[in-house]
């Protein structure tokens, strides 16, 4: 049969023919938006999936275990004039002991103690040097609980095990279950894990000093690479010739976005280390290595965005008399701005989940104190998650997943960021 | 070459569409721009897109170009003002002259010819900016304003010129990109004229607009010729003869014929411009 006449000679019309086939094209356009469907509700199902699990596992983190004592400032034992050589460690040793009378045994005693934080001390501390003039009363205090109670009392150590398979004996459970009956153990909002560094003791682990580190290297990280990159991508897609040698460099750029990250952490460790001489595990160093590695990502966003921007603005500027440099500074890179700036925040928030090319610098190391500079030793988000994923104890279990919603959340506003800001610029006219 | 122009028996009279020499008076006294012997070439030199051209531009005249697609009319008006410099792999050979001197010379900066010789786009193209930054940006880049004033004076004045005063005035500072198409194509118009040339460039300026718009902007073009020269390529032949007072048909990269414009209409005198005119080309 041809389209327009059959045997009978009766002609065939197109729209006959185009009917016949519609309902399968239907059909089809129907199963590619299906496709599309599944795979976004797959994705989001999976992103559901990992936030319920982050979340459920970690909230626990932010609510720590403490202890009510009651400690009787003695005016003995401190005094106001010399407070940093007072005993204060012996003054909550002797107050939780006061709470069990009956213990007497040195072990026992030792046993009991034990369920304190070590972090007990420094609250008292704190509090004495924050108020000497309460020197001489008794005090309520709230000290946070050791890991071992903090988890017990959270439910992740389950009091019908054997005792050899906990690590509480009975003893211990019994005097947690007395204080709980007293209604002095009680969970509490911890802000510890807002405010404090890393530590050995999970019950005084801080995400802040991550933070910190995190802000200074993602700092040093954006001061270099936003404007080389910017100027790289300005002058490749700009003002450089198009030959072979322009073609090298666009290729070695594309290559440098794929390189792994880890050889970028080599190459810091060779460069900025062992031949400058730059401080070990400082963000200084680490945020040169993440510039290096967000560098290609910023150039190739960047033109991109200035390829996208239409030539008739390029010709309207060179008509009127700009000199190149005018027509790009004036028009061709505001209107660029939204899409480089998506992909620097892009940039950046992958540099902010990097890990490997930091551990090659040393911000692997355990430290303490927070960052107070560029040049501090620090350590930063996602290898602090690493270093508590890696850790032993029970209680770094849940702070592991606390950090990674503290990261997520970091993540989430960048991009927010990345979109309201290019939501803003494209609408300006 | 006959240059009589009231040819009798025209029919026998027309040079063999073979021949692609440039038939009629390309020369005129005292021109503003003048080209000899232009040559382009694209993709360094693969390509000859206009051939050997000689052209004259004169005072107070609108020329336009005409010619099917891709026979080069829109490549040689982008050589006037260096257009085409912008294009990698683009070279121009010849002379074109203004004021006696060779605007591809060594010598010559591109930003105060580009001053000298606006242009106008085919598609409407004002910035992303207000329709007063528009205006105002030519003269700011130029030093022609010192202040807030003048560029007011300047952006008045030209916005009245391009007759657009009326129906903007109330709304400078909303983005030129919000007006309609006619509306856009006169402010280009305006932003071209701001910074005051002696020669405007126009590349199918009526090709994205209505007939209304259209007929505004010839209009406008008609009053321009009092103080500048203008080029204009077209694609509509009404709209060339309406607008000019010469006309130079393009053919395949060669100048094929140019005279005045009525004598381009009505007795062409090759082969070539008559299919064209007549609509018999191919």
């Amino acid at each position: 049969m041809n389209n327009h006449t059959n045997n009978d000679n009766v002609t065939v019309r197109t729209i006959d023919l185009v009917q016949k086939g519609l309902a399968r094209r239907y059909k089809s356009e129907k199963r590619f938006k299906m496709i599309g469907l599944c795979a976004i509700i797959f994705s989001l199902l999976c992103l559901a999936g990992l936030f319920v699990s982050i979340s459920g596992s970690g909230y626990t983190a932010f609510l720590q275990t403490k202890i009510e004592l009651d400690v009787f400032l003695d005016p003995s034992v401190l005094n106001p004039n010399n407070l940093s050589g007072a005993d204060f460690h012996g003054l909550v040793k002797r107050s939780f002991y006061n709470m069990f009378p009956e213990v007497k045994d040195r072990r026992e005693k030792k046993k009991l103690f034990s369920l304190l934080s070590s972090g007990a001390t420094y609250d008292l501390t704190d509090f004495v040097k924050a108020n000497p003039g309460k020197i001489g009363e008794t005090i309520l205090l709230w000290v946070p609980a050791d890991d071992d109670v903090d988890m017990l009392i959270k439910g992740h150590m389950n009091r019908d095990l054997p005792e050899s398979e906990r690590r509480l004996d009975d003893v211990q459970v019994s005097w947690i279950t007395r204080l709980e009956k007293q209604a002095k153990i009680e969970k509490k909002f911890n802000t510890t894990f807002f405010t404090a560094g890393d530590s050995r003791e999970p019950e005084l682990a801080g995400i802040w000093g991550a933070t910190c580190g995190s802000f200074y290297t993602l700092f040093i990280t954006l001061v270099l690479s936003f404007p080389i990159g910017v100027a790289a991508a300005v002058y490749l897609e700009e003002f450089a010739r198009k030959n072979r040698f322009t073609d090298v460099i666009e290729v070695n750029i594309n290559n440098l976005a794929a390189v792994p990250s880890i050889v970028f952490g080599l190459l810091g460790l060779a460069v900025f280390l062992n031949f400058l001489g730059l401080p070990r595990s400082s963000s200084l160093v680490g945020g040169l290595v993440l510039s290096l590695m967000t560098l290609p990502t910023i150039i190739i966003a960047g033109r991109a965005a200035l390829k996208s921007v239409p030539p008739s603005i390029r010709e309207a500027a060179l008509g009127v008399g700009a000199s190149k440099t005018q027509m790009v500074a004036h028009h061709v890179l505001p209107l660029a701005m939204p899409g480089i700036l998506t992909g620097t925040i892009i940039g950046m928030a992958r540099a902010l989940g990097e890990t490997a090319p930091l551990l090659m610098i040393g911000m692997v190391a355990f430290i303490v104190d927070i960052p107070a500079g560029f040049t501090d030793p620090s350590t930063v988000l996602p290898v602090q998650i690493f270093l508590w994923a890696d850790s032993p104890e029970r209680a770094f279990m849940e702070k592991t997943s606390a950090a990674i919603m503290v990261l997520l959340l970091f993540l989430v506003v960048m991009n927010s960021a990345a979109v309201f800001l290019r939501k803003k610029y494209e609408q300006r006219w | 070459m006959p240059e009589s122009p009231t040819p009798i028996k025209r029919r026998n009279q027309l040079v063999d569409r073979n021949i692609r020499d440039t038939v009629g008076q390309s020369s005129v006294p005292n021109p503003r721009m003048r080209c000899k012997n232009v040559s382009v070439y694209y993709n360094f030199g693969e390509k000859k897109a206009i051939n050997n051209i000689s052209l004259d531009i004169g005072q107070n005249e609108v020329i336009a170009m005409i010619g099917p697609s891709g026979c080069g009319k829109s490549t040689f008006i982008r050589c006037l003002n260096r257009m085409n410099d912008t294009i990698d792999g683009c070279r121009v050979e010849g002379q074109i002259l203004l004021d006696e001197t060779d605007i591809y010379d060594k010598k010559i900066d591109v930003v105060p010819l580009r001053a000298q010789v606006g242009m106008v786009f085919q598609k409407p193209n004002p910035f992303p900016k207000s329709i007063y930054d528009n205006i105002a940006y030519g003269p700011k880049i130029h030093g022609l304003v010192q202040n807030r004033q003048e560029t007011d004076e300047v952006v008045e004045k030209s916005l009245k010129r391009a007759g657009l005063w009326n129906e903007v005035k109330d709304r400078l500072n909303q983005p030129g990109t919000g007006l309609s198409g006619g509306q856009q194509q006169r402010l280009c118009i305006a932003r071209t004229i701001a910074v005051n040339p002696e020669v405007i460039l126009m590349d199918e300026p009526c090709s994205a607009l209505d007939p209304i718009a259209t007929s505004i902007i010839e209009e406008l073009i008609d009053e321009l010729k009092q103080e500048y020269s203008i080029a204009i390529v077209t694609h509509s032949m009404q709209q060339a003869s309406r607008v000019s007072q010469r006309t130079a048909y393009f053919h395949m990269g060669d100048l094929i014929e140019i005279g005045p414009t009525e004598q381009i209409f009505l007795n062409p005198l090759h082969e070539l411009t008559n299919d064209y005119i007549t609509g018999r080309f191919g």
